[in-house]
């Protein structure tokens, strides 16, 4: 069904039509991150599509993911486009290598999943957290609950894991 | 009659100095045009015809481009009493420029067409920003888009800087080697009287700018400006009738893209961008390599797209961009200049043809810059690149334009000087 909602001031819409990110939001509200996998070659995709863009096969089932990876780049927003983005700067844009199907079908290849910083509780992170983090932060995906069928899935500092020493930052 | 036996003409070889680039022309680049675009489109072309020594009469077909932020291809037509036989108006960003100079030549070699004029108008300042502020900041978040905006990720700069931000990473590039980039476009842009920025900014400047979002800085990012620019293309055999040398057209790439179409993030290094498997069609097609250019056109939306393009085409090795980007290799005067009009970081912004235009005038050897003109009505260029001097470079054979939209798309040409 469709859902209209509201995020950080941003109006959000997905429509009846639109089935793939319908079932994708669907799992991130229960807080179970789910992707697609390929019914033919059995490789897991993101974003959502409507077809394999490993073999073009149009069918796909799916697929509990642990939201679990590395940051494999990110960029720090201090000047911010949208409205309601202007109060949390500055904001991370994360690039997260999930450690599910990293480096296939290719050494380069990897599910890299995005989102923003943000707290266990999936608020965008407070300034001195976005100071903590930089490539190879090891990151676990937190939501934040936005409508009944919609949650953002969102990186939070994984704090169970070994963190690098120095994750690498911009140098200041 | 039939083909000698050596000329395939299935393949884009055959294609090669059969067509040429043989007007240019744009209008001032501001902020607060007070004009439309349908204005800008309209003097823009009209400037590009009067410059290839043509009437509204001869031209049969026109291409532009947009994105949802300008006018259309009949309306200038009907502006100037152009009737056509072929028009496109089609949507995309900085890699359409080379995309639809192919598309040109492939309409008049189709017999479709005998001369096509190509142009973009827009106010990028004073009406439809491309960072996506305004109207456009405020629209739903819907389909793809929950994936991007959602996470305030909207702007081009935003996009790509996770590209350059990996770079850094992987090569040990540094944000001062980059910075050089404007620094240099800047010295460029002071011999350039219609530049929108003249002046001239230093390495330290930009690192000292404030950060829109890092790796970038406020002077790591283009200008935008309100303006429309365009271009003719016709053969090489009608160009003879024209004013002035043509610029042949020895090979484009359009709009090749990185495997999958998605943010462009998910397949291979994120730092490789679209010419990397563009240069392969590229140099084979054109008939020569990287070696054989003389100046390059790169689409400088920011700093560092000029250095992975320039890396990605062959220009350096790959992780070697920061160094070449500012060890003087791109400055007049150096090995190999870029940009020489200022691009889009000075001289202004209309999304990649501002670079074409001037890379056609350096190959006629008769750039717009503030040299005297002699008895016959041309230039006489100093070749002194001094501050306010001189911009045309010197003996200037072979030019490449490097054309880039999202960060896994990208086109390319190369152009010669005709006879
Ligand atoms: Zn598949």
């Amino acid at each position: 069904m469709a859902i209209s909602a509201t995020y950080l001031g941003m109006p959000l819409e997905i429509n009846d039509l639109d089935v793939e990110n319908l079932e994708y939001f669907k799992h991130c509200a229960a807080h179970d991150f789910h992707l697609q996998r390929c019914d033919a070659c059995g490789l897991l995709r993101y974003p959502p599509t409507t077809g394999c863009p490993f073999c073009a096969h149009a069918k796909s089932t799916w697929t509990r993911v642990e939201g679990k990876g590395a940051v494999h780049s990110y960029s720090e927003v201090h000047h911010a486009i949208q409205q309601s983005f202007r109060q949390h700067t500055p904001y991370l844009i994360l690039l997260v290598d999930l450690d599910t199907q990293k480096g296939k079908p290719t050494e380069h290849q990897a599910l890299r999943v995005v989102g923003n910083l943000a707290t266990p509780d999936g608020k965008l992170a407070p300034p001195d957290m976005v100071k903590r983090v930089g490539i190879g932060s090891r990151m676990r995906m937190v939501f934040a609950d936005v409508a009944p069928g919609l949650s953002i899935p969102h990186w939070t500092i994984d704090e169970t894991a070994q963190q690098p020493a120095n994750p690498w930052r911009y140098p200041e | 009659m039939p083909l000698p036996a050596d000329v395939d003409t299935t393949s884009p070889k055959y294609l090669r100095d059969k067509y040429a680039i043989v007007g240019v022309g744009e209008t001032t680049y501001t902020r607060g045009s007070g004009i439309t675009t349908r204005a800008l489109g309209s003097w823009a072309v009209r400037n590009a015809i009067a410059d290839a020594g043509l009437k509204p009469s001869d031209i049969d077909g026109m291409l532009s481009y947009q994105s949802g932020d300008s006018t259309f291809g009949p309306f200038i037509a009907g502006d100037l009493g152009i009737r056509l036989n072929f028009y496109m108006d089609v949507f995309g960003g900085g890699s359409s420029t080379e995309a639809l100079c192919g598309m040109a030549i492939g309409l008049i070699e189709a017999g479709m067409c005998k001369t096509v004029v190509i142009f973009r108008a827009m106010n990028g300042f004073s009406q439809v920003r491309i960072g996506g502020t305004g109207a456009r900041a405020a629209a739903p978040v819907l389909g793809d888009m929950l994936h991007n905006r959602a996470y305030g990720w909207q702007s081009a700069g935003q996009m790509f800087s996770l590209t350059f931000m990996r770079h850094m990473h992987d090569y040990g590039t540094t944000p001062a080697q980059v910075a050089a980039v404007k620094a240099i476009h800047s010295e460029h842009a002071g011999n350039n009287p219609k530049a929108y920025y003249k002046d001239r900014v230093t390495v330290e400047d930009v690192l000292n700018s404030r950060i829109i979002c890092k790796p970038l800085h406020l002077l790591d990012c283009c200008v935008e400006t309100d303006n429309g620019t365009a271009i003719v293309i016709t053969s090489a055999d009608r160009a003879k009738d024209c004013r002035h040398t043509p610029a042949l057209i020895r090979g484009v790439v359009g709009r090749c893209n990185k495997p999958r179409m998605d943010m462009h993030y998910q397949h291979g290094p994120i730092s490789t961008v679209a010419g990397h498997y563009g240069k392969d069609i590229l140099w084979p097609n054109a008939g020569v390599g990287p070696e054989d250019v003389d100046i390059t056109g790169s689409y400088d939306a920011f700093t560092f797209t000029t250095m992975l393009q320039l890396e990605d085409y062959g220009f350096c090795k790959k992780g070697e961009g920061g160094h070449y980007v500012s060890d003087g290799t791109m400055r007049l005067g150096g090995r190999r200049p870029n940009n020489t009009s200022g691009g889009h970081l000075c001289e202004g912004y209309t999304h990649g043809v501002n670079m074409v235009v001037e890379n056609v005038r350096q190959l006629r050897h008769d750039v717009d810059d503030s040299c005297p003109i002699g008895p016959d009505g041309k230039r006489q260029h100093t070749y002194d690149y001094r501050p306010g001097g001189c911009r045309q470079v010197k003996n200037v054979e072979v030019s490449a334009n490097l054309g880039w939209a999202m960060p896994g798309t990208g086109s390319a040409m190369v152009m010669r000087r005709g006879a």
